[in-house]
C-alpha cells in the first residue's frame, strides 16, 4: 500500500539535509515481516511520532535507526551518516523502553559514568536538573520508580547534547503523573531545536507532543501528516447546525459531504471538508448555532490501523 | 510545536569521538566501586578463601613441607591464594551476564564506547578483585605466622594474580554464554571442581594416578603448579606454562566468539 503523504515537500527533499532518512527499510524475523520497504525522511527540528499498535514495527524501525539491528534491505542515514558513526559522535541519543540501567549504581553515578564516554558532555547536574531528578541523585537505580528510571534514561540521552533524540515507547508502564512529568521534561527540551522521534501507542501523546505523526501498521506507513490531517484523513469532521429550510439536494452536492442526518430542526453532517459545508450553510441557508466537531485521533487511529479498508 | 529555528545553531556543537575507544579511569574506578559494594561477591571471593585457609592451614602449621624447611601451611596458603584469585577474576568477568540481563550492554551500544575498551575495563576490574583476593589470603597467612622468603611471597603472589587472567576470560565467556543474573551459581561448582583437579584443595599426589593425569589438562593446574614452584624449588614445569597459555587462548577465543554473537543479535 502506498502511504499517504499529506505534508509534502519534506519527502522529496535531498537526504543530505535530513536528520533521518530511511530508504526501502526492510526487516523480517523468521516468517514475520516486521518492517516492509519503509521510506521516510525527517527534517532537523521536527518532532515526529511513530504511532501504531503493538507489533506494528515501531521498535524494529527504531532499532535499525540506532544501528542496534541490521536491516535485511534498505538504508538508514542520520545527518547523512551511518547510525554507528552518528552514535560515536554523540549526534544521536535514545531513550529505550525498558532496561539499560545498572540497579547497583546510583542515579548520579550512572550519569557520571556515561558522561565519561562523551567528550564535551554536558555537566551531570545540568542533565539531572533538566530531567527533573537532581533531587534523587544519590538513590540507587534499583530503588527508583519506573518513571524516575525513565527520566534517568532521558538524562543520559541529554549528555552528548544530541541533535536527534529517539524515544521508544518512553512512558510505557508509567502512571499518569509519571507520564505528565516525563513529557513536561521532553517538551521543555524540545525548545532547543532538537529533532525528536518518539514511538508510542498512546494516541494522546502523539496528538499532544508531535508536530508530525507517522502512522504505522504491519510494518508499513499508512499515513503521515499533522495530527489534524490524520484525523481528517480517517473520518473528517461533523458539522451540526440548526436550519429551518434545508435543501437536502444542494447540501449533498457540497464537496466532501459523506452523510446527512436530520434531527428536528437540526442537522448533522459528516464531511471530509467541513469548511466547505460550513461555508455553504452560513452563506446559502439560514443556519445558526453552527458547531464543528473533530473526530478524535482515536477514531482515526482505529480506522487506519485496524482494517485494510481505508486508504 | 517548536519552530525549526535552531538546527543551524546546533550544527556549531563540537562533535568528537572519545580517545582510546572510550576507555577511561573514571569508568574503571566506578566499576571497581560496584564490585566492592557487592557483598555477595566479596564473601564468595575474599571471605571464603580466607576461611578455607584458616580451616586447612591452621591445623597443619607445624607440619613440615617435605625437606624444604617450610611449613605445609605455606603450601596451602599459596593454593588458596590461587583459588581466591580464580574465584575473584571469574566472578568479575561473569558480571557481564548481569549487565546483559539488565540491558546495560545494549545501553552502552548507544554510546561511543568501543567493545575492546569495554572488555579491557571488565578484565582490569576482574583482575583488581583478583589482586584483593590474593592479598587477603597472604595477609591472613602472614598474621597466622606462616613464613616464606620474601621472593616467594612476591613471585607466588604475582603468578596467582596474573594467572587469574585465564579465569577472567572464563568469566567473560560464561557471562556471554548464560543469559542469567545468577551466573555464579553455575560458575561456583565449576570452579570448585577445577580447583580440586588443579591441586588447590589437596595435593594432586593424594589422588589416583588416572585422575592426576587428567588433572594436568584442566585449567587450574597450570597456575597452581607455577605459583607453588618458588616455594618448592622443584624446577620450572614447562607443561604448566603450556597449560596456562592454552587455556588462556581457548577461553579468550570462546569469549570473543560469544561476544560477537551477542553484539550481532542484541
Amino acid at each position: 500500500m502506498a502511504h499517504t503523504t499529506l505534508s509534502d515537500p519534506r519527502v522529496d527533499a535531498g537526504t543530505k539535509n535530513d536528520a533521518v532518512a530511511l530508504r526501502g527499510l526492510t526487516k523480517s524475523f523468521g516468517k514475520v515481516q516486521a518492517v516492509k520497504n519503509l521510506d521516510l525522511s525527517v527534517k532537523p527540528g521536527e518532532v515526529v511520532a511513530f504511532l501504531g499498535p503493538n507489533g506494528a514495527g515501531k521498535t524494529s524501525t527504531v532499532d535499525m535507526i540506532l544501528g542496534l539491528s541490521k536491516p535485511d534491505a534498505g538504508e538508514v542515514t542520520i545527518y547523512g551518516m551511518a547510525p554507528h558513526v552518528a552514535i560515536s559522535r554523540g549526534q544521536v541519543a535514545a531513550v529505550m523502553q525498558t532496561g539499560g540501567l545498572l540497579r547497583d549504581l546510583t542515579v548520579r553515578e550512572t550519569v557520571v559514568l556515561t558522561a565519561t564516554l562523551f567528550p564535551g558532555a554536558r555537566p551531570a547536574d545540568e542533565v539531572l536538573e533538566r530531567a527533573g531528578i537532581l533531587n534523587i541523585g544519590d538513590r540507587r537505580v534499583g530503588k527508583c520508580s519506573g518513571g524516575q528510571q525513565q527520566r534517568l534514561r532521558f538524562a543520559l540521552a541529554l549528555l552528548p547534547d544530541p541533535d536527534l533524540l529517539i524515544l521508544d515507547e518512553p512512558t510505557t508502564g508509567m502512571d499518569v503523573e509519571g507520564r505528565r512529568d516525563f513529557w513536561n521534561a521532553i517538551r521543555k527540551d524540545a525548545a532547543t531545536g532538537r529533532t525528536v522521534i518518539f514511538a508510542t501507542h498512546y494516541l494522546e501523546e502523539a496528538d499532544a507532543y508531535a508536530d508530525r505523526i507517522v502512522l504505522i501498521r504491519e510494518g508499513e506507513i499508512v499515513a503521515d501528516g499533522t495530527a489534524a490531517e490524520i484525523k481528517n484523513l480517517a473520518s473528517g469532521r461533523t458539522v451540526r447546525a440548526t436550519v429551518t429550510h434545508l435543501d437536502r439536494e444542494a447540501l449533498t452536492a457540497v464537496p466532501g459531504v459523506d452523510s446527512i442526518e436530520e434531527r428536528g430542526d437540526g442537522v448533522l453532517i459528516h464531511a471530509s471538508d467541513s469548511d466547505a459545508v460550513a461555508r455553504y450553510l452560513l452563506t446559502a441557508t439560514d443556519a445558526r448555532d453552527l458547531e464543528i466537531t473533530s473526530h478524535n485521533l482515536e477514531d482515526a487511529f482505529l480506522a487506519l490501523t485496524s482494517s485494510k479498508g481505508i486508504s | 510545536m517548536t519552530s525549526v529555528a535552531s538546527p543551524t545553531d546546533r550544527s556549531r556543537i563540537q562533535r568528537r569521538i572519545p580517545p582510546f575507544g572510550g576507555f577511561n579511569f573514571t569508568f574503571l574506578a566506578l566499576e571497581i566501586r560496584r564490585i566492592l559494594r557487592n557483598r555477595r561477591t566479596l564473601i564468595f571471593t575474599i571471605v571464603m578463601p580466607v576461611a578455607f585457609l584458616l580451616l586447612f592451614a591452621l591445623p597443619n602449621k607445624d607440619q613440615p613441607l617435605g625437606n624444604t624447611g617450610y611449613s605445609y601451611a605455606a603450601y596451602v596458603m599459596i593454593s588458596f591464594a590461587v583459588y581466591g584469585a580464580m574465584l575473584a577474576a571469574t566472578s568479575g568477568g561473569g558480571m557481564v551476564a548481569v549487565e546483559r540481563a539488565q540491558g546495560w550492554s545494549r545501553q552502552l551500544r548507544l554510546t561511543p564506547l568501543r567493545p575492546a575498551a569495554y572488555i579491557t575495563i571488565k578484565m582490569l576490574s576482574a583482575m583488581f578483585l583478583g589482586l584483593i583476593a590474593v592479598v587477603a589470603v597472604f595477609v591472613v597467612g602472614a598474621i597466622m605466622g606462616i613464613t616464606m622468603p620474601w621472593q616467594v611471597w612476591i613471585l607466588s603472589g604475582l603468578v596467582a594474580w596474573v594467572g587469574s587472567m585465564v579465569f577472567a576470560t572464563l568469566g567473560l565467556f560464561v557471562g556471554y554464554l548464560v543469559p542469567s543474573e545468577n551466573v555464579m551459581q553455575i560458575l561456583g561448582p565449576l570452579l570448585a571442581f577445577l580447583a580440586l583437579f588443579g591441586g588447590l584443595f589437596v595435593p594432586l599426589e593424594v589422588l589416583p594416578q588416572v585422575l592426576q593425569d587428567i588433572a594436568k589438562f584442566t585449567p587450574a593446574y597450570g597456575v597452581g603448579a607455577i605459583a607453588r614452584t618458588p616455594l618448592l624449588g622443584n624446577g620450572f614445569d614447562w607443561w604448566a606454562l603450556v597449560n596456562v597459555l592454552a587455556w588462556g587462548i581457548i577461553f579468550g577465543l570462546l569469549a570473543a566468539r560469544m561476544f560477537r554473537r551477542d553484539t550481532k543479535r542484541v
